[in-house]
């Protein structure tokens, strides 16, 4: 294979790439409807919403995982009814590797996408309004193509701090080669192995490298993005 | 007809605005009056985009607010199009998107001027595949006005349209506004503080001081009156409509009911018809015909009547010319060395060229050009 990467190496940069890749659908739409709430909503407990959506930035995330494990173990009060009518268990699968990331980088994502909302003029969508546009409509039409670039900046650091995310999944979905052992857990598991420091520095060469690119990827759409939308 | 009521207070120290007033079906009524006297809330209150304390706002038989009933209807559903100080245009939409955002959206059978149509009245055909944020102040205004006259609207809300632009730009967006109040058949409510746009667009006049109606009529009326804070401003005076005689070189010919002027204006070909402000400053007021003078226009009148200027030693000495009136501001000492007293004759002295440029064309049956 190329770049020097065994099998097994890249088998878990893939799995990385897939755990990250999954853990941004499943945040992706709640992050949105979150950063809404956050940024327009006017109820109680806003600030008690803006506590919890930050909580895995300061909670450590072998806690993360601990919780998860306690909700969503085949026993937990949200895991046993999806074993048991569904048949879908998350412990120790990718899947399960995918929620654990996704609940790690929740908050990246939604702060990133409030950014973006409240860089929307909200003169602008009144304006939608006075032209016949409808709640729905206007969202689309006017809001959500306005904060893509907080959506997008979102996207790509939830992906990129999901490539890396460590506690939360080993100890929610275990270490499983080729199941749930991602970049950083096979880089890991070969600095414990006798004679693995080839592969952990490949390995870590490889995450900098996914982390460096996925950043300048980033920075380069965004200003094509912020050059679509005239802001310079 | 709009029918306009509405009360609103501002926090806890904030101004109240308790304002009554109706726009008629047709033509332009302004919102006038300085800066926070309430002109941009009330335009706000019936577009729906501020929900006002009390009040009642209807539309042509539509109740669009009744704070007593219940009703406010969402600004989405109100048909009241609003032109914006700062255009809003959509940045993420070509111009030509931003156009059909309302039209798209208009209720089917809503009628009014089509997309050909109003991109030529506004000369924008060459914008339309472009992004706002290349456009001038001016060209943005212009696509802003496309974009609320094409929603097909039941009122236009004008909020300020040109105070952020400058002087050259709002002498290019000014001549496209008149031609598109001629085109767009609805009624068009038009805040603003500059006297210039009211004279140029305006047929009707909502004087506004700290949130409350000064007065309201026709805006040749209104500038008659020496109780009204117009008064007391530099180009107090009446607006006189003309249409041009003869255009020559240097020298035009206007004629208004009652009379004629002569103007060093370049005012248009003749039959343009316009609109001059004759500042009562610029007029003086013999009685007996003066001769040997520069002056070119010396107009017999007769003394209709003298108002004093509240809070001056001076007057409004209201001259009948023919069925028009002209206004010359005079002290109140040459009323006494003149004695002075309504209805002896009398001659209203204006030079040629004290006509500002304050004459914009309009044209109530075709479109004017513009500039």
């Amino acid at each position: 294979m190329t770049a020097g990467l065994s099998p097994e190496e890249w088998q878990a940069v893939r799995l990385s790439v897939e755990v990250a890749a999954r853990s941004v659908a499943i945040s992706l739409l709640p992050a949105i409807a979150v950063a809404w709430l956050l940024a327009r909503g006017r109820f109680p407990g806003r600030m008690l919403l803006d506590a919890l959506v930050h909580l895995p930035l300061v909670v450590p995330p072998v806690v993360v995982g601990w919780g998860l494990l306690m909700l969503f173990g085949i026993r937990g009060p949200i895991g046993a009814p999806l074993h048991d009518w569904f048949g879908i268990r998350l412990v120790f699968t990718t899947e399960g590797a995918a929620l654990a990331t996704a609940v790690m980088s929740f908050p990246l994502i939604v702060r990133a996408v409030r950014l973006g909302l409240e860089a929307v003029d909200p003169g602008l969508e009144a304006a939608a309004r006075t032209l016949g546009a409808g709640p729905v409509d206007r969202f689309v039409t006017v809001t959500l193509p306005l904060m893509s670039p907080g959506i997008l900046a979102g996207t790509v650091t939830a992906f990129a701090a999901g490539l890396g995310e460590f506690g939360a999944v080993i100890t929610f979905a275990s270490n499983i080669p080729g199941e749930t052992q991602t970049l950083p857990l096979a880089i890991y598991s070969a600095t414990q192995t006798p004679g693995g420091e080839g592969a952990a520095a490949r390995l870590a060469f490889v995450s900098f490298s996914l982390a460096v690119g996925g950043l300048l990827l980033a920075e380069v759409i965004a200003r094509r993005m912020h050059r679509w939308l005239g802001r310079g | 007809m709009l029918d306009v009521a509405l009360r609103h207070r501002f926090g806890g120290d904030g101004f109240g605005l308790d304002v009554a007033f109706q726009a008629a079906p047709r033509g332009v009524t302004a919102l006038f009056g300085p800066s926070g006297c309430g002109k941009s809330t009330i335009l706000a209150a019936i577009a729906g985009l501020l929900r006002p304390a009390a009040g009642r706002v209807a539309l042509g038989g539509q109740v669009l607010l009744d704070t007593a009933a219940g009703i406010a209807l969402p600004p989405e559903r109100r048909r009241c199009a609003v032109v914006f100080q700062d255009a809003r245009l959509f940045p993420h939409l070509s111009v030509e998107s931003n156009l059909r955002y309302g039209l798209k959206r208009a209720p089917r059978g809503a009628t009014g001027p089509g997309f050909e149509e109003v991109v030529a009245l506004l000369g924008i055909g060459p914008l339309l595949g472009r992004r706002p944020f290349g456009l001038s102040g001016g060209e943005k205004q212009r696509v802003a006005l496309g974009r609320a006259l094409l929603a097909r609207p039941l009122l236009l809300l004008m909020d300020e349209p040109l105070a952020a632009l400058d002087a050259a730009r709002r002498a290019e967006v000014l001549p496209f506004l008149a031609r598109l109040r001629d085109a767009a058949g609805i009624p068009i409510l038009y805040v603003t503080h500059a006297l210039e746009e009211v004279d140029a667009l305006a047929d009707s006049l909502v004087l506004l001081e700290a949130g409350r109606v000064l007065a309201s009529g026709t805006v040749e009326a209104l500038s008659l009156r020496a109780d009204l804070p117009l008064a007391a401003r530099r180009d107090a005076g009446v607006l006189l409509p003309c249409v041009v005689a003869e255009a020559a070189e240097g020298l035009a010919r206007l004629d208004f009911e009652g009379g004629t002027l002569l103007t060093t204006l370049h005012p248009g070909g003749p039959g343009t018809r316009l609109r001059i402000r004759i500042r009562a400053r610029d007029v003086a007021l013999a009685v007996e015909e003066p001769r040997g003078l520069s002056t070119r226009n010396i107009l017999p009148a007769t003394l209709a009547g003298i108002d004093p200027i509240p809070g001056t030693a001076e007057v409004f000495a209201r001259l009948s010319v023919g069925p028009s009136l002209l206004l010359a501001r005079i002290t109140a000492d040459s009323v006494q060395r003149l004695a002075l007293r309504p209805g002896m004759p009398a001659w209203a002295l204006i030079k040629a060229v004290t006509f500002d440029h304050r004459a914009v064309a309009r044209d109530d049956h075709a479109p004017a050009g513009p500039g």
